[in-house]
């Protein structure tokens, strides 16, 4: 029994081999890469010395003036805040927008309900650059929403509403990119949602209100949950609605880092930086694990 | 029995039709229906029938289409799920699955905004009631059927409705469990007072526990009445086919009136009371339940009757007769069953007042 037991993880390990390797190769690689750079020196023409240094990291935090001396430096704090705050209303407002969205899919007979999925991931066919430079076209001078303004007579020929190349314009992009993996997620809980349950929270005085918020809330869980760390993580570290919408004028965490790899040739500190973002991604999916647990205790059983 | 009744629910003229597209399918014809207060009522049909359709159009899950309902002379059709002062117990229970069993219970009382001191006192009591007030922490996935089926029936009692609506709930438990819920019911129906209304498909489940029966099919009631006249007194074909053994012989009316007679194709002829509209010689058929029928080992070697077969039921056996080209079931007690074996040629005898004409 043992020897046949062994022989069978071993089966295991060898048929997963080339999983594994695709897996080592272009993805923990890379990783690797990244924070065996981060932890060396920087060459100021680009790429790094094979030297043992903590700089990059320290470079978060502290800054050397123009005396030599080290001192606490609050901007790129201050710009991981401002990525915080930028990705998690682009959560909440994927999730306003998402969760109202996915329900009423999940309503639908099921050739409707295909459709509008379908409909949801067409997005994706596209190259998100080319749909982010649609909003500039929606949103900027003369665009499609100020030529309807000034078509109603409510803006006068003049004036602009000065949409683009603000925190708003950011999170309207941030929003229209991610909103489909708030709403796919959310509606896959949902749709497995036993009708019955309704049924039955109606028939023991549930108002809609009280039926929202004591079933279906409690058992979308899953998919809300799943939903906004599928939606923050990438707004975390976009770079291509920041850039082209916010026109690059407030720093975010995802610019920050491609600008030290292409333009400021600091690639130490861009590694940190990236390190950095990325344990804090690890922490969220962590935090989401333990919350998923609780769940799948009831969701697993019939 | 015959005290003043109070009116439960009043059912009248209700159509349902389900329109999907171009196509329509009357699931209820113009049914109309009285179910008393402090009632055990079953509704009884084959899968179907609009026997659940009926108890969601009380429950409020569905539009009616033609006609109302009213609840103690109040009109409900208007008023959504929430506002109607009934519960149901679901087939598959729908407990709520990140609720434990006291919040499921609690549910109902929670809102209907009653007081938390109440909401406790009465949530334990119908926890206790069902006798799952140890298990109240469990989640319902850690439940057993039986279990489940418990905190289905506290879920719905606990906010004390006027009326508990239950949608087959012994349907997907095994057969023991199932029959030591019907007493169950019976007894909590007794105890509680609430007016119970009952849907299966099951007849010994109908049969056992109700104080009466709708008998539904093809969304049209065929016969309402407590379970003895239902057994006894099958208005029609369907009804004498659906509940119980039943042989149904075709036979020839020859005298017509109160002590008439008729002559079976199997070669009998029986003396039973004829119905007015039936004249001599107009066909019949006649209804008797296969445990009214005697039968004696024949004398004489010209006998019609013969055994065909047995089937063994442990406290009983049906017995199968062929006469003059004419299948007829009789059952015996077990003990009387030894006398007879397959080929024995037979004398059948049959009883006054149980055999009756029935309508197609």
């Amino acid at each position: 029994m043992n020897i046949q037991g062994e022989n069978k993880t071993q089966n295991r390990v060898r048929g997963l081999l080339p999983l594994w390797t695709v897996i080592g190769i272009f993805m923990i690689g890379p990783l690797l890469v990244m924070a065996a750079v981060s932890l060396m020196e920087s060459n100021v023409y680009g790429g790094v010395h094979f030297k043992f240094s903590l700089n990059g990291y320290r470079q978060i935090l502290f800054d050397t003036n123009l005396f030599g001396e080290i001192e606490f430096n609050p901007a790129y704090i201050i710009i991981i805040g401002r990525s915080f705050i930028l990705a998690i209303s682009a959560t909440i407002l994927s999730l306003i927008i998402g969760f109202p969205a996915a329900y009423f899919i999940s309503r639908q007979s099921n050739k409707v309900k295909n459709i509008l999925i379908f409909l949801v991931t067409i997005p994706f066919w596209t190259n998100l650059l080319i749909r982010t430079f649609a909003w500039i076209i929606i949103l900027g001078k003369g665009g499609v929403i100020e030529s309807s303004f000034n078509f109603l007579g409510l803006l006068g020929d003049e004036d602009s509403l000065n949409l683009m190349y603000t925190n708003s314009a950011i999170l309207i992009g941030l929003v229209y990119s991610y909103l489909p993996l708030m709403v796919l997620p959310i509606y896959a809980s949902m749709e497995k949602m036993d009708m019955r349950l309704l049924e039955a929270a109606a028939d023991l005085y549930s108002s809609r209100i009280g039926l929202i918020r004591k079933v279906i809330l409690p058992l979308s869980m899953p998919g809300i949950i799943g939903g906004s760390i599928l939606v923050f993580v990438p707004c975390l570290g976009a770079f291509v609605a920041p850039d082209l919408l916010g026109g690059g004028k407030k720093l975010l965490l995802g610019s920050l880092i491609q600008f030290q790899f292409s333009y400021a040739r600091n690639w130490s500190f861009g590694a940190a930086v990236a390190m950095f973002l990325l344990s804090l991604v690890i922490l969220v999916l962590f935090f989401n694990a333990h919350i998923n647990k609780r769940h799948r205790e009831y969701e697993t059983h019939g | 029995m015959n005290d003043k009744k109070v009116n439960a629910i009043e059912i009248n003229n209700v159509t349902k039709i389900y329109a999907t597209g171009s196509s329509s399918v009357k699931a209820l014809n113009n049914v109309n229906l009285t179910i008393y207060d402090n009632e055990f009522f079953t509704l009884l049909g084959p899968s179907g029938c609009g026997k659940t359709t009926l108890l969601r159009l009380i429950a409020g899950f569905e539009d009616i289409t033609q006609g109302n309902i009213k609840l103690f002379s109040e009109e409900i059709i208007s008023l959504p799920p929430n506002k109607r002062p009934v519960n149901t117990v679901f087939q598959h229970y729908a407990l709520f699955p990140h609720l434990n069993v006291y919040e499921n219970v609690a549910f109902g009382l929670k809102r209907l905004n009653k007081d938390n001191t109440e909401i406790e006192k009465r949530t334990n009591e119908v926890l206790e009631l069902v006798q799952m007030k140890d298990l109240s922490n469990r989640k319902p996935n850690q439940l057993s059927g039986g279990q489940q089926q418990r905190v289905a029936l506290a879920r719905a009692l606990a906010p004390e409705p006027k009326v508990l609506l239950l949608d087959e709930p012994l349907s997907s438990l095994d057969l023991k469990l199932r029959q030591a819920m019907r007493v169950e019911l019976k007894t909590l129906q007794r105890e509680t007072g609430i007016t119970f209304v009952f849907v299966t498909h099951d007849q010994e489940e109908a049969l056992t526990m109700s104080d009466r029966i709708a008998v539904i099919s093809n969304g049209e009631i065929q016969q309402i009445g407590r379970p003895e006249d239902i057994y006894e007194n099958p208005s029609n074909q369907f009804v004498a086919n659906f509940i119980g053994e039943v042989n149904l012989l075709s036979g020839v009316c020859l005298m017509e009136g109160e002590n008439g007679s008729c002559k079976l194709d199997a070669g009998y002829e029986i003396s039973l009371s004829i119905p007015r509209n039936v004249k001599k010689g107009d066909a019949v058929t006649v209804f008797i339940r296969p445990e009214r029928i005697r039968i004696n080992k024949s004398s004489s070697a010209k006998s019609l009757t013969s055994i065909s077969g047995f089937t063994y039921l442990g406290n009983a056996a049906h017995i199968q007769l062929i006469s003059n080209k004419q299948i007829i079931n009789v059952t015996l007690p077990i003990d009387k069953v030894k006398n007879f074996k397959k080929g024995d040629l037979i004398e059948i005898e049959f009883p006054k007042d149980n055999a009756q004409v029935i309508n197609k």
